[in-house]
């Protein structure tokens, strides 16, 4: 870090470009990155009529909100809201509960069955039965129409596995062997000697499993669409959204102009209200996930 | 002879012992089995379907058996000819795209010495990874509308005269999803290439230093080659993922008039196989991709073996 100063004398002409160009690099990508979050956010507090002149870019014009009162006057998205907190909550839990155990025994060295119960949930990651073949297995299961389907089918993932794998063959196994001899089975060996050491991992998989859950859509639409008790709110956002979308494609939004409100305000709302538990969160469990995606990512 | 028996009574028994004394990892082991049998394995007979004309009614073993006639079906199907295109075009452009900006981050942010400015610009990098696609295909619909920045921006700088719509065109298509991909994972992508860049001996920069070596040399000669491994390994495991990563954006940002630009084989058997019901046609298309994945893996692990020491297995 500090050769940069020792040398700075014979510091090349080149070198000056470059960290000028670093640095238009970086600010481009901060702009880029930022700037439609931020507009997101001008839109969601400025008054709709207004917002249809255009031209508003990280402060509202007109602040109103409206936009909001409106969103939460909305049944549909405290339905989607208590569904997806609910499974967000209790999926991080049982799914991680699953992983953990599943990562434990592969990763005992004495395990009779290790290699071979290894290989069996490492195929699963690249051979699957597609979507078809797995919407009639959750319908014959009956969990289509259900609250069960958003965190029984995927309690289990291989990849979630393999990264607390790798963290806990890191774990001398002295330590469970001097359990041993105290007398201690498995399961205390995995409760109270492997999972205390393993609270970075279990924090990095337990985020991973949350924002995937937070953020999941698709299983609403395919499982769930017809009961609306078992919505969630990013399904609830995407009908908000692409009832515009779609718009785009034919006859462009020009009747919109009409509302009270327009639409892209109170979407701008929508998608800040949904969004902002995960943002408020992640900055703070960040050396989480950059060491779990690290050992998990190069190792296998 | 006798002692050799002797042995091997005793091996029989500490055996025993092991086994007993194991029994708590072989009953998690047979739940997690039965687990993934159930949710992963039992999905795999549902294969068949695509070689039936499958009915619910009478399920897979009474259905009629049509051989290949649903794969005939799909090849002769001009627009599935042209999902297959899609697929592979959008699934490489977005490799190729989200590699090259990943790696570039990552060498440029490790060019920053300042604590102060590396690690706000690293948390603002992961920010759009958490947002689903949902929000990000909404944010990214209004900065590409009519009142959208971009146009704002063309418009100002008198580059086009009239506000363009961007999702009335096929050929913006493919840009607009590679780039939406490469703004939601620039910065989470860059991690893992940040952790190899981190792991490289810093005494190989000193003494390039000491040679004379300008900072674009050092990235040129150290850091290019100290990630080449970690490139190499993720180049692999996203292979098999090219044609997997073609269906939210797609399915979000399509609409009737770049139909043919934007369906991928998973928006395929949504269509055929979830709204009009035909499981058959929906499994075989399904099937073709599964199969396609699988090759373009051991393709690209046979490759990998071939000119370096890489592997996945």
């Amino acid at each position: 870090m500090n050769e940069n100063k020792e040398y700075k004398v014979s510091k090349p002409i080149s070198d000056k470009v470059f960290s000028v160009v670093v640095f238009v690099f970086l600010l481009v990508f901060v702009i880029i990155t930022l700037y439609p979050v931020i507009n997101t956010v001008a839109l969601s507090f400025n008054d709709g009529i207004d917002a249809v002149r255009g031209k508003i870019y990280l402060w509202p014009r007109k602040f109103s909100l409206k936009n909001y009162k409106t969103v939460f006057a909305m049944q549909n998205i405290w339905v989607g809201a208590k569904v997806t907190v609910g499974r967000t909550v209790l999926a991080t839990l049982t799914s991680l509960f699953a992983n953990a155990l599943l990562a434990f025994v592969v990763s005992r060295k004495r395990f009779l069955f290790k290699s071979q119960l290894s290989l069996f949930w490492v195929i699963t990651m690249y051979v699957n039965g597609g979507m078809i073949p797995v919407f009639l297995l959750y319908r014959n299961l009956g969990l289509t129409g259900t609250f069960h389907v958003y965190w029984i089918p995927g309690m289990i993932s291989a990849f979630n596995m393999l990264v607390m794998r790798t963290y806990m063959e890191g774990i001398p196994e002295s330590l469970e062997e001097s359990a041993q001899l105290d007398g201690a089975g498995y399961f205390t060996i995995f409760k109270d000697i492997i999972s205390p050491l393993c609270k970075p991992v279990y924090a990095t998989v337990a985020l991973f499993i949350a924002v995937w859950q937070w953020n999941s859509w698709f299983d609403a639409m395919l499982y769930n669409r017809m009961k609306t008790q078992y919505t969630t709110l990013q399904y609830e956002l995407m009908k908000l959204l692409s009832s515009v979308m779609q718009q785009s494609g034919s006859a462009e939004n020009a009747k919109n102009g009409a509302a009270t409100i327009t639409p892209v305000t109170i979407r701008s709302a929508a998608t800040v209200a949904t969004m902002l538990p995960i943002v408020m969160l992640y900055p703070f469990l960040q050396r989480y996930f950059v060491t779990g995606l690290t050992i998990g990512g190069v190792k296998e | 002879m006798a002692q050799n028996k002797k042995k091997e009574k005793m091996d029989r028994r500490e055996m025993w012992k092991e086994i007993k004394r194991q029994k708590f990892l072989m009953i998690v082991s047979f739940f997690m089995v039965a687990y993934g049998i159930v949710f992963y394995y039992w999905p795999l007979t549902g294969w068949l379907m695509a070689f039936q004309n499958y009915k619910p009614k009478k399920g897979l073993l009474g259905s009629k058996f049509v051989g290949l006639d649903k794969f005939r079906f799909l090849f002769e199907d001009a627009v599935f000819i042209k999902v297959i295109r899609n697929t592979f075009a959008m699934g490489l452009i977005n490799l190729v795209t989200t590699t090259i900006m990943a790696v570039l981050f990552a060498i440029i942010l490790n060019e920053v010495r300042r604590a102060w400015l590396k690690k706000p610009i690293q948390t603002i990098s992961y920010l759009p990874h958490f947002l689903s696609w949902i929000v990000v295909t909404g944010i990214l619909h209004d900065s590409l509308s009519a009142t959208g920045i971009i146009n704002d921006i063309l418009l100002r700088f008198g580059i086009i005269k009239q506000a363009i719509n961007f999702f009335a065109f096929p050929k913006y298509f493919w840009p607009i999803v590679a780039f939406a991909n490469c703004w939601k994972e620039t910065g989470w992508n860059a991690i893992i290439y940040l952790a190899a860049i981190t792991a490289i001996d810093p005494s190989l920069y000193e003494a390039a230093a000491i040679d004379g070596a300008d900072r674009l040399q050092k990235i040129k000669y150290i850091t290019l080659p100290g990630i080449k491994p970690t490139f190499l390994i993720l180049l692999l495991m996203n292979v098999g993922n090219v044609l997997n990563a073609g269906f939210e954006v797609q399915y979000l940002l399509g609409n009737g008039l770049v139909q043919s630009v934007s369906q991928t084989i998973d928006i395929y058997v949504l269509k055929w196989g979830i709204s009009q019901n035909d499981y058959s046609l929906g499994t075989a298309a399904g099937l073709f991709k599964s199969a396609v994945s699988i090759l373009l893996i051991v393709m690209a692990n046979a490759l990998a073996k071939r000119y370096s020491e890489q592997r996945l297995f």
